[in-house]
C-alpha cells in the first residue's frame, strides 16, 4: 500500500473551526484498501478570502474546505475567483446555513460537497474521504496520459532510428556507386545495388506495417466482417510461404477440420496467418517443419496455432517479444530482417476480436504461437 | 571519398563492429581500399573475442548492438588491454534520443573511451579524416 499525502488548505475565520479541522485531518491516516493507497493530510489554514486566495495562487494544492462565510467576501465569490483565476483544487463549502439555494450556486460554481456546520470529526472525515477519492482519480488520470504521451514520443524516436539506419545504408552505397568506389567494372556494383533494394523494401514494409498498425489502434480501418471459412484463409496463408520454405526445405503441414466458419475480417484473417507463418519460416532451422493447426474456439472463433521447430527463444525474450521494434537479436537470428512490428500487430487484431495471443518457446527445440479469435460481434462495423 | 589525400595503410589492421551488416561491409569495403586489413565483427559479442587478439592499428564500434552500451564496453575493454589504438564509435543515437555525447573533451574521453564519435550517416571524408587523425605514420 503507498502513502500519497494531499494538501489541505483549511479556511475559516473562526480560529477554534479552522484549528479543529486542521488537528482531526492532520491525525487522520484514511486507508482506501480498493486504491491500495493511504492517504494523509498536510493541513494548513487561512482567516480569510484574500489571504486564502493568495495562498491557493501560490498552490499547488488539492483539497480545500472553504468557510462559506468570510469576513471579507462569500465562500461563493471565492469559488468564483477560484475559477476565473482556473486554480485547480477541489473544494468542500462549509456552511451553517445549509441552504438549497446556496448548495445550488455553490455546485453551479465548481464546490465538490459539502460539510453544514458544526460538524463532528467522523463527519468531516467522510466527505474528505469521497473529495480525496477524486483527487486521486485526478491524479491518476494526469499520470496515465503523460505516461500515454510518453510511450508515443518513444514510439516516434525508435521509428525515426530505425527508418533513417537504412536511409544512411542505401546513401553511402549509392555514394559508392557514385565515386566509382569499386572500380570500373559494372559487376563489382551488383551486390551494393541488391543490397540498397533490399535495405529500401525493408523501409517499404516497415511503412506497411506502421499504417496497418496505425488503423488498427485508431479503429478507423473500415472492417469487411462477414462469415469466412478460417481453413480457406489458412491455405492462402500457407500458399503465402511455400516458396520460401520449400527453398529452405522447411515441410508444412496444416491440421484442420473440412471447414471452419467465422465472422472476421478476411483481410485481418491474412495478416494473422501472414504474420505467424513468416515467423515460423524465418526462425526456422533449415530443413525444420512447420504445424498450423486450426480447432474451433469455446463460444464460437477459432483457434490457431503455429508450431515450429525453430530456433526457439529464451524466457526472458518471450517477455519482450511484443514490445513495438523488438527484434530479438543473437547469434542465430543475425542476418534475420524484419521490421520489428509483426508482433505488435498480431495482437493488436487479436484483440479486436477479444482474443489473445500465447506463446510457448524452447530454445533449440522450437516456438508455438496460439492465437484465439472470437467471432466479432453482429452488426458491428466500424 | 576521392578528395581524400591518399595515404595507404598497407600493413596496418583495423577492427570493425557493427551489427548493421551493410554498415559492416561498406566501413569494411571502404578501409580496404585505405590499405588496412579489416576484421569484422557482427555483434558485441563477437568484438569482445576480437580484442582478446592481437593489438590493431584501429578500431571502428558501433554503439548500440546487442545492448544499448555495446560500443561503450568494446572501447572501455579494448583501451585496458590495447591503450593505443585508437577508437571511433559510430552511432546513430545523439540525435533520436538527444543523448548526446563526443569525445572532444578530456572530460567526456574519461567516460567514452573512445578518440572520435562519428554519426551513423557515415561521411567517408570524414571518417578518413578522423583515421588521418588518429592512425600514427
Amino acid at each position: 500500500m503507498t502513502v500519497e499525502t494531499l494538501k489541505v488548505l483549511v479556511v475559516d475565520d473562526e480560529p477554534g473551526m479552522r484549528q479543529g479541522a486542521a488537528r482531526v485531518l492532520s491525525r487522520h491516516a484514511q486507508s482506501l484498501p480498493d486504491l491500495d493507497v493511504e492517504v494523509r493530510f498536510a493541513v494548513e489554514t487561512a482567516a480569510d478570502a484574500a489571504e486564502a486566495l493568495a495562498r491557493l495562487e501560490a498552490g499547488p494544492w488539492d483539497l480545500l474546505l472553504l468557510d462559506y462565510k468570510l469576513p471579507d467576501r462569500t465562500g461563493l465569490e471565492v469559488l468564483d475567483e477560484i475559477r476565473t483565476r482556473g486554480l485547480d483544487v477541489v473544494t468542500v463549502m462549509v456552511t451553517a446555513y445549509a441552504s438549497l439555494e446556496v448548495a445550488v450556486s455553490a455546485t453551479k460554481n465548481g464546490a465538490f460537497d459539502f460539510l453544514a456546520k458544526p460538524f463532528t470529526p467522523d463527519e468531516l472525515k467522510s466527505v474528505v474521504e469521497k473529495a480525496a477519492r477524486t483527487v486521486l482519480a485526478h491524479r491518476r488520470a494526469l499520470a496515465l496520459a503523460e505516461e500515454k504521451r510518453q510511450v508515443r514520443f518513444q514510439f516516434i524516436r525508435v521509428l525515426a532510428h530505425e527508418l533513417k539506419a537504412p536511409l544512411g545504408v542505401v546513401d553511402s552505397y549509392l555514394r559508392m556507386v557514385q565515386d566509382r568506389a569499386l572500380g570500373d567494372e559494372l559487376a563489382a556494383y551488383d551486390r551494393p545495388v541488391e543490397r540498397a533494394l533490399a535495405r529500401l523494401d525493408g523501409m517499404r514494409r516497415m511503412i506497411v506495417d506502421l499504417l496497418d498498425l496505425t488503423r488498427l489502434e485508431s479503429g478507423q480501418k473500415s472492417r469487411d466482417l462477414a462469415a469466412v471459412d478460417v481453413v480457406e484463409e489458412a491455405r492462402g496463408g500457407l500458399e503465402g510461404v511455400t516458396a520460401a520454405a520449400a527453398a529452405r526445405g522447411i515441410a508444412l503441414a496444416l491440421h484442420a477440420p473440412d471447414a471452419l466458419p467465422m465472422r472476421a475480417d478476411r483481410g485481418e484473417l491474412g495478416i494473422v496467418f501472414n504474420n505467424l507463418l513468416t515467423n515460423a519460416v524465418k526462425y526456422n532451422r533449415d530443413g525444420g517443419r512447420i504445424d498450423l493447426t486450426l480447432r474451433p474456439r469455446d463460444g464460437g472463433g477459432a483457434v490457431i496455432e503455429v508450431r515450429d521447430t525453430g530456433l526457439g527463444m529464451a524466457a526472458a525474450d518471450v517477455a519482450r517479444l511484443f514490445g513495438e521494434f523488438v527484434r530479438i537479436k543473437n547469434e542465430q537470428t543475425k542476418g534475420i530482417e524484419g521490421t520489428g512490428l509483426g508482433l505488435s500487430i498480431l495482437r493488436k487484431l487479436a484483440e479486436l476480436y477479444g482474443g489473445e495471443v500465447a506463446v510457448a518457446s524452447e530454445p533449440g527445440v522450437g516456438t508455438t504461437f496460439t492465437v484465439s479469435l472470437a467471432d466479432a460481434p453482429e452488426g458491428t462495423q466500424p | 571519398m576521392t578528395d581524400v589525400h591518399v595515404r595507404s595503410y598497407a600493413g596496418r589492421t583495423a577492427l570493425v563492429v557493427d551489427d548493421d551488416p551493410d554498415v559492416l561491409e561498406q566501413i569494411r569495403l571502404f578501409l580496404e581500399r585505405l590499405g588496412f586489413r579489416v576484421l569484422t565483427g557482427e555483434s558485441q559479442a563477437e568484438g569482445e573475442a576480437l580484442i582478446e587478439g592481437p593489438a590493431p592499428d584501429l578500431c571502428v564500434f558501433d554503439l548500440m548492438m546487442e545492448n544499448h552500451d555495446s560500443g561503450f564496453v568494446l572501447a572501455h575493454r579494448l583501451k585496458k588491454k590495447h591503450p593505443l589504438t585508437p577508437v571511433i564509435l559510430v552511432t546513430g543515437v545523439a540525435h533520436e534520443t538527444g543523448y548526446a555525447f563526443d569525445a572532444a573533451t578530456a572530460e567526456m574521453r574519461r567516460w567514452v573511451k573512445a578518440d572520435a564519435v562519428l554519426d551513423k550517416d557515415i561521411r567517408f571524408e570524414q571518417l578518413a579524416a578522423e583515421i588521418a587523425r588518429l592512425v600514427k605514420e
